[in-house]
């Protein structure tokens, strides 16, 4: 090998005194300092006491919000979803999908460091740690030091308030899908069926342990989004970064050489601050949560030592290049994404306000597709399947469009009567003579006219009417 | 847990070295290792709990005595168990109630299903459509024996077996060659007074009935046709109507004859399957 390959390779080892790699071989005791963005995350997490709540709230007598599995429906307020309307569910996903990309174009991992159940949990978890074990000095000694009662006792106090949280993560999320007063009594009278304990314990586990234990480590090697974030930002993407220009070189604030110094005093709070253990001053890392912690924390160091504030800031690569920074509309990334979320929307909306109150499907016999009668006829069965969606019965008249001298034959006279809620089969024979079908196949149209109720209801579905054609 | 260390200046190597790179000597992750002894653990647990390893002649059996087989059967009783109320009603139910009741209905048209695709659709289709001119149509309005549910039972349970002498050699070739005339007129609703009194005198009318429309004597299970309507049991073409005519239907030791053998099931299926399979045939082509 020769001397100039080596030394490339030499300098690549001396590069990695930057590159660490954080696989949790040490818990991270993240030092809480007050400041806007800290202040921001308490709010922004507060969202998720509405999944505690919102299982208690009833509509009209039922739940508000229920996940019925059983029926096969989903209630959400004053709607009901059907399987036959989960079509939208497809564009509820892209419109979160496009939020998601979206957001993170313009300003970053705003979902990672605000939003998320993984840093919103760990969050109320590190609060309690810090409540009842002290600050990161004092626990980290508390770690290190031998099991004595008060040890046992904090620690106790502490796996208890987890596995109080745990518990009711687990019973909430259960509470979604069946009522939640029956759930609650069913759990505390250990009556509660197989299905139900296995979703709680899989709660409780996931809860106590990845909010417990993992941590930071679900961000970096069990979520896909810190990987797929770095084809989502560009240059113009605002995050937080580490003004290099001012603060560099780092040093102490007093001394030797302190007017050659940059701003950054070395104090290392931003380190200590940050809840996933980067250092925001090796530049923008797939551990970096964009949690604007280390701002806060830098921000009052600033203050404090009288220079600038703003050492750490949100700003973009273009920004920190000397750049003028591309108002967010002005980029066609944010467009393209705007525009698929608006799509979305409104085929939400649209689906949302045509949920028609009764689905029909017509399903033509094909074995045979027509059967000859002792009159001479051509007979075409056909089975209508029907759901109806309201909440009472809808008497319906059928009549058939498209071909004239058709006869309908049902199996009982009289109107086709759909119960509430459900799916009944109607089978309904046509006939026609042969001479008065022109093609082997004519297109006709059922319609089913309602015959009582306030809102006259008329639905038209398209079939077909099979004959021998001609010879 | 060892700590970990990913900075190669640090850390010690394993004395491997090729081209300038070094193997280190770091352990795992953490969340790997986790994940790793989680695996073990669940292989120990399984292979207690469930059957697993091999042996010479037999394999380990697991404390907890679970089999497929054992799942399986569990299953099919769960099944039965779920069907049986309703087979009780249906032993205490005549096909018209059974008709009559719509959840009873839809019952006995899924559970026939399998039956009939067993027993029956290998002659008449798995809609009822038959092979015109070889097995009946179940999907019409013809009905030989009679389509009331009643009825479809009896042929069921009974079988059926048409019966027409063969007229070859009986009536002269000039005979038959005129009645098949009226046959094919009679369909058409063309046939004269003369046609007529040809069918009468060859003695036709005493199973066809003296209008040619059949069922005449069908309490003696002969299932004679009725000649007036468009479907044909043994083909339209005048070909097919001398042969009917001349060799009759299921005549012994004729050559040339019609085979028209409905087996009996009674003894194959229980009274309760019988009577789901009739309101499934029933339902083909609604009915008479």
């Amino acid at each position: 090998m020769d001397a100039k390959a080596h030394k490339d390779i030499e300098e690549l080892y001396q590069d990695t005194v930057h590159w660490h790699v954080n696989t949790g071989g040490e818990t991270i005791h993240a030092k809480r300092v007050p400041g806007f963005f800290r202040t921001l995350k308490w709010y922004t997490g507060s969202l998720w006491l509405l999944y505690f709540i919102l299982p208690y709230f009833r509509w009209e007598g039922d739940q508000a919000i229920l996940f019925d599995i059983p029926h096969r429906q989903f209630h959400f307020f004053a709607l009901t979803i059907w399987p036959q309307d989960i079509w939208m569910l497809s564009l509820v996903l892209i419109l979160l999908a496009m939020t998601l990309f979206g957001v993170t174009a313009v300003a970053g991992r705003v979902w990672c460091g605000y939003f998320c159940f993984q840093t919103v949990w760990t969050d109320w978890f590190t609060w309690l740690e810090e409540k009842i074990e002290g600050n990161p000095i004092q626990r980290r000694k508390l770690d290190a030091a031998p099991w004595t009662l008060r040890k046992v006792r904090l620690k106790l106090f502490k796996h208890v308030l987890w596995m109080l949280i745990a518990v009711l993560t687990g019973i909430t999320f259960a509470a979604y899908f069946t009522d939640v007063y029956q759930l609650w009594a069913d759990y505390l009278t250990l009556q509660a069926p197989l299905v139900a304990w296995v979703v709680l314990a899989a709660f409780i586990f996931g809860t106590y342990v990845f909010a417990g234990f993992m941590r930071e480590q679900v961000c970096f090697w069990l979520c896909p989004y810190a990987r797929i974030q770095s084809v989502m930002v560009d240059k113009d993407t605002i995050m937080p970064t580490y003004d290099y220009k001012r603060g560099e070189p780092r040093g102490k604030v007093r001394g030797k050489g302190v007017s050659e110094r940059g701003d950054c005093i070395d104090c290392r709070l931003c380190v200590g601050v940050c809840p996933t253990g980067v250092d925001i001053r090796e530049g923008m890392q797939e551990g970096c949560i964009t949690c604007g912690l280390c701002i806060d924390a830098c921000n009052g160091v600033m203050e404090k030592v009288g220079r600038p504030k703003g050492l750490i800031r949100y700003a973009s690569r273009k920004e920190m290049a000397g750049e003028k920074l591309r108002p967010f509309f002005r980029r066609p990334r944010v467009w393209a994404y705007l525009s698929i979320f608006l799509l979305s929307a409104g085929g939400i909306v649209y689906g949302l306000t045509h949920i028609p109150p009764v689905e029909l499907s017509i399903v033509h016999e094909r074995q045979p597709l027509f059967t000859r009668m002792s009159d001479g006829s051509i007979q075409n069965k056909y089975t209508i399947k029907a759901v109806n969606k309201t909440s009472q019965n809808l008497h319906f008249r059928l009549s058939i469009r498209g071909m004239d001298h058709v006869r309908v034959r049902l199996e009982e006279a009289g109107d086709i009567v759909l119960h509430a809620g459900r799916t009944v089969p109607i089978r309904v024979f046509l006939q026609a003579m042969p001479a008065q079908l022109k093609k082997e196949k004519t297109k006709i149209y059922f319609v089913l006219e309602s015959v009582s109720g306030k809102d006259k209801i008329k639905i038209s579905k398209r079939s077909v009417f099979i004959g021998p054609g001609k010879r | 847990m060892a700590k970990q260390d990913n900075q190669p200046q640090r850390v010690r190597d394993t004395g491997h070295e090729w081209d300038g790179i070094r193997e280190l000597t770091n352990p795992p992750p953490r969340w790997w290792m986790i994940a790793f002894h989680a695996s073990w653990i669940w292989c120990v647990v399984y292979f207690i709990l469930y059957p697993s390893i091999p042996l010479v002649h037999d394999y380990t059996r697991g404390i907890l005595g679970w089999t497929q087989i054992k799942e399986f059967k569990e299953a099919v009783r769960e099944g039965e168990a779920m069907r049986a109320p309703y087979l009780k009603k249906i032993a205490a139910m005549d096909g018209q109630q059974l008709l009559a009741d719509e959840e009873m209905r839809n019952f006995s048209e899924s559970y026939a299903k399998a039956i009939f695709g067993d027993n029956c659709a290998a002659c008449h289709g798995a809609g009822g459509e038959g092979a015109p001119g070889l097995f009946p149509v179940l999907a019409d309005d013809d009905w030989l024996y009679g389509g009331d549910i009643d009825t479809i039972i009896e042929s069921i349970t009974d079988g059926r077996q048409g019966d027409m002498p063969a007229h070859a050699g009986v009536l002269s070739d000039d005979e038959i060659n005129k009645l098949t005339d009226m046959v094919i007129a009679a369909s058409k609703g063309k046939a004269t007074k003369e046609q007529f009194m040809l069918f009468d005198e060859a003695g036709c009318s005493g199973c066809h009935g003296e209008n040619a429309a059949g069922g005449a004597i069908n309490d003696l299970g002969t299932g004679a046709a009725n000649l007036t309507d468009q479907i044909w049991r043994f083909g339209s073409s005048r070909e097919d109507i001398l042969r009917t005519i001349r060799y009759g239907v299921n005549q012994e030791g004729v050559e040339g004859t019609r085979e028209a053998i409905m087996p009996a099931f009674g003894e194959k299926l229980t009274p309760e399957e019988i009577k789901m399979l009739a309101v499934k045939v029933y339902g083909f082509g609604g009915g008479k």
